[in-house]
């Protein structure tokens, strides 16, 4: 895999898609960081930050790629990657609602949030719906004890909310709720379609 | 700016540079007020005092946090020879009023307006966060200003790393990451060691869930990280070393970086400091979601970019850690009140707290209290002047059930023990441990056995799995706790749960699973009655588990 990636490479537009992975601006990219940490075994977890920062989420070829490069057994590159809770092996949604579910959050009632916004758009906690509009995850706690009941929508704290609140802040970005007949596709999939995904 | 001369040079343009200023309104930019809208108050103040031209008198700083976190934003105004002024809820609206009246016209606005006199206040004692909502944690410039580095140069040019070893050792630090481990204990392992490849590691993977300490030291006072991790590696010869600091902390991460670049830039890290041989550097390596790594040997496996699964000890990280290399593990907080201990003195800080557990403890209180946030208190201090004093007891008028420490690895204290003085040996006592420092007020509405499923589930989801005990010990509790909390569990199931708790706990290899039938326990012993009365009858517990279409729990661990 080539090494010359120049910030001209950095800079070319993510968009298109790749002719040849070589011309994926994507992996001029990684190899940035991958030079950055020196190639280092060591610094396997960076680099697959750097991968799921880059890429969204970590596929198989990637992590192949993160193997021959590292001069690591794959085995042991995918043995770390599912080890961690916060790498992902598939791409997320468009939006994504990541609920806290730390002791304090717990206590306030986290899980009405993740059953209100769960009903509201038919989406399962830990999945993505099938339009790819929405994520709804859970997060081990983001560190706003003081403003418990939170949830990350996207990057912005909703702070001390509330089912109706939280699933009003997600339709203000622009998801539907599933049950909301204005996409055709979508009106036959009830809320509990979500679940199955 | 090698020398101490240049540091207290600094120090004084700084402080010079302040007091040119007439006023200066602190506006709290931490995570929890920044969530807040915090952002939005301060561009309003910075756009109203711009409007009015009174950027030469007036400074404006984002600070880190305030600690007062359920009544945020906050806003703190200081004027030379007045009394400072707190104001709380501080939308845009309120950030320009304050600056028409109270900036501008002297008039401090009446409404909202928090008194420091206040319980939550009055009744703190900031060593650890004794910078927070005072200083620009961007700045290396306000951290010197207020005295920092000066206990790491006077160290270095005028102490040996046996005397620093022994002063922290007088102090009576113990760890603050949970297990009270003497911190000079600890350092005099490390000094001991033969090896010229030694290495300090910061733990700042905060995974208690309810627990914000460490990532509002890093983030908020960062410089006080590396102090203390440079002073650690004076004293233990160490030249090398590493803050381990949750991916879910990504300001913590940067403001962490951006201080090492100012450290090296001011010749306060890297080679030759203050004009000694001493040389000390840090490295920040991120995790990536997993509890376990806050266990010192599973933690020094991601370091080094493995699985972060624990190893048996001994032997210890300080024999044989990083690489094969003796290793230092201390928590953030623990590093945190060393400059302090070094610049006041092992005595001073002896004097706070009691006999066997010295200094303060910083707290994140939370739950169902009036006033939530971050707190640092002496220990040997009451639960209760915790809950009713600084938390303003609980809210809505309702009843205190109980209050949580240590986490997934502690224990519930009853209303019964609230008199309980908070230091490491009495939570011990009661079942509970000091933990971190997350410290969670439940009321009479919440169940604890659902209290003890919720961290039975986070101890299940975070079991590294290498151990049989804890991978399949936590799934299987988990089972008969959720068919406890559902109503499908009978007697039977219930001495199941108990003697787990005692395998697991004494069977498995790391603190993970060791600690992991605590809240279980501990719940089963002050609120007996409540599994009881949850307890069904064998063909109640069989119906039930056939109405939601599985076998019920007696018939898959009986």
């Amino acid at each position: 895999m080539s090494v010359a990636a120049g910030p001209g490479a950095a800079g070319a537009t993510p968009d298109r898609a790749p002719v040849r992975p070589d011309d994926d601006p994507r992996a001029a990219l990684l190899e940035k960081q991958l030079k950055k940490v020196r190639y280092r075994a060591d610094a396997l977890i960076e680099v697959l930050h750097a991968v799921q920062d880059i890429y969204g989420f970590l596929s198989p070829e990637v992590l192949h790629t993160v193997a021959d490069e590292l001069e690591l057994p794959p085995s042991r590159v995918l043995g770390v990657a599912t080890f961690y809770h916060l790498f992902s092996f598939e791409p997320r949604g468009e939006h994504t609602c990541t609920v806290c579910t730390g002791t304090a959050c717990f206590v306030k009632g986290a899980d009405a949030l993740i059953e209100g916004v769960s009903e509201a758009f038919g989406v399962a906690k830990g999945e993505t719906r099938e339009d790819g509009k929405l994520s709804l995850l859970e997060a081990r706690c983001i560190g706003s004890c003081g403003l418990a009941p939170v949830a990350l929508l996207d990057a912005a704290v909703v702070a001390k909310t509330t089912p109706e609140a939280l699933v009003a802040a997600i339709r203000k970005v622009g998801v539907n709720g599933e049950a909301v007949a204005d996409d055709a596709a979508d009106a036959t999939a009830g809320s509990d379609e979500g679940g199955a995904a | 700016m090698s020398n101490g001369v240049d540091l207290f040079d600094l120090s004084q343009k700084e402080r010079e540079a302040q007091a040119a200023y007439r006023r200066h309104v602190l506006c709290c930019g931490s995570t929890a007020c920044l969530s807040g809208g915090a952002q939005a108050t301060q561009d309003a103040i910075e756009a109203e005092i711009k409007e009015r031209g009174l950027e030469q008198d007036v400074r404006v700083v984002a600070t880190g946090c305030m600690g007062l976190c359920s009544r945020g934003p906050l806003v703190k105004v200081r004027t030379r020879g007045e009394d400072d002024v707190l104001y709380a809820d501080v939308d845009a609206d309120a950030g320009r009023r304050i600056v028409d009246e109270h900036v501008a016209d002297g008039q401090p606005v009446a409404d909202g307006q928090l008194s420091l006199q206040h319980p939550f206040f009055a009744r703190q004692e900031r060593v650890v966060l004794e910078n927070m909502g005072e200083i620009d944690p961007n700045r290396i410039e306000e951290y010197i200003a207020r005295g920092g580095y000066r206990a790491l140069r006077d160290a270095v040019t005028t102490m040996t790393p046996a005397g620093v070893i022994e002063v922290v050792q007088r102090s009576g630090l113990r760890g603050r990451g949970g297990g009270g481990y003497p911190a000079g204990t600890k350092w005099g392992l490390l000094a001991k060691a033969q090896s010229d490849h030694k290495t300090v590691i910061a733990n700042g993977d905060e995974g208690d869930p309810g627990a914000y300490m460490d990532r509002t030291v890093m983030e908020d006072d960062p410089h006080r990280v590396l102090e203390g991790m440079a002073l650690a590696a004076y004293a233990t010869g160490a030249k090398h070393g590493y803050i381990y600091v949750r991916a879910e902390y990504p300001v913590a991460v940067r403001r962490l970086e951006q201080a090492i670049r100012q450290a090296k830039r001011h010749k306060l890290l890297g080679k030759g400091l203050f004009g000694t041989e001493f040389e000390f550097n840090v490295e920040i390596r991120i995790g990536a979601g997993a509890f376990v790594c806050g266990e010192e040997t599973a933690l020094m496996a991601s370091i080094m970019g493995q699985r972060g699964t624990p190893v048996l000890r001994p032997p210890y990280p300080t024999e044989r850690g990083l690489w094969g290399e003796p290793s230092m593990i201390n928590n953030v907080e623990t590093l945190a009140n060393v400059p302090t201990i070094l610049r006041r003195g092992a005595e001073w800080f002896a004097s706070i707290g009691t006999d066997t557990s010295r200094g303060t403890k910083v707290f994140a209180l939370a739950g169902k209290l009036e006033n939530t946030g971050l707190i640092e208190v002496p220990m040997g201090i009451t639960l209760r002047e915790i809950v009713e004093e600084i938390g303003g007891g609980v809210a809505g008028g309702k009843a205190f059930k109980a209050a949580q420490t240590g986490g997934p690895s502690g224990g519930c204290i009853p209303i019964k023990h609230i008199d309980t003085s908070m230091d490491y040996d009495s939570l011990l006592a009661l079942g509970s441990i000091m933990g971190s420092g997350g410290l969670i007020v439940m009321d009479e509405d919440v169940a604890m056995p659902e209290v003890a499923r919720f961290f039975m589930r986070f101890c299940m989801d975070e079991s590294c799995g290498k151990c049989l005990p804890c991978r399949a010990g936590t799934f299987e509790m988990y089972e008969l706790l959720d068919a406890i909390c559902e109503g499908r569990a009978t007697a039977a199931n219930l001495a199941r749960l108990e003697t787990l708790c005692d395998v697991v706990r004494t069977d498995s290899l790391c603190g993970l699973g060791q600690t992991a039938p605590n809240p279980v326990l501990s719940t089963l012993h002050y609120f007996r009655d409540e599994y009881e009365a949850r307890v069904v009858p064998d063909t109640v517990a069989a119906a039930v588990a056939a109405d939601a279409g599985g076998a019920s729990a007696h018939e898959r661990s009986a």
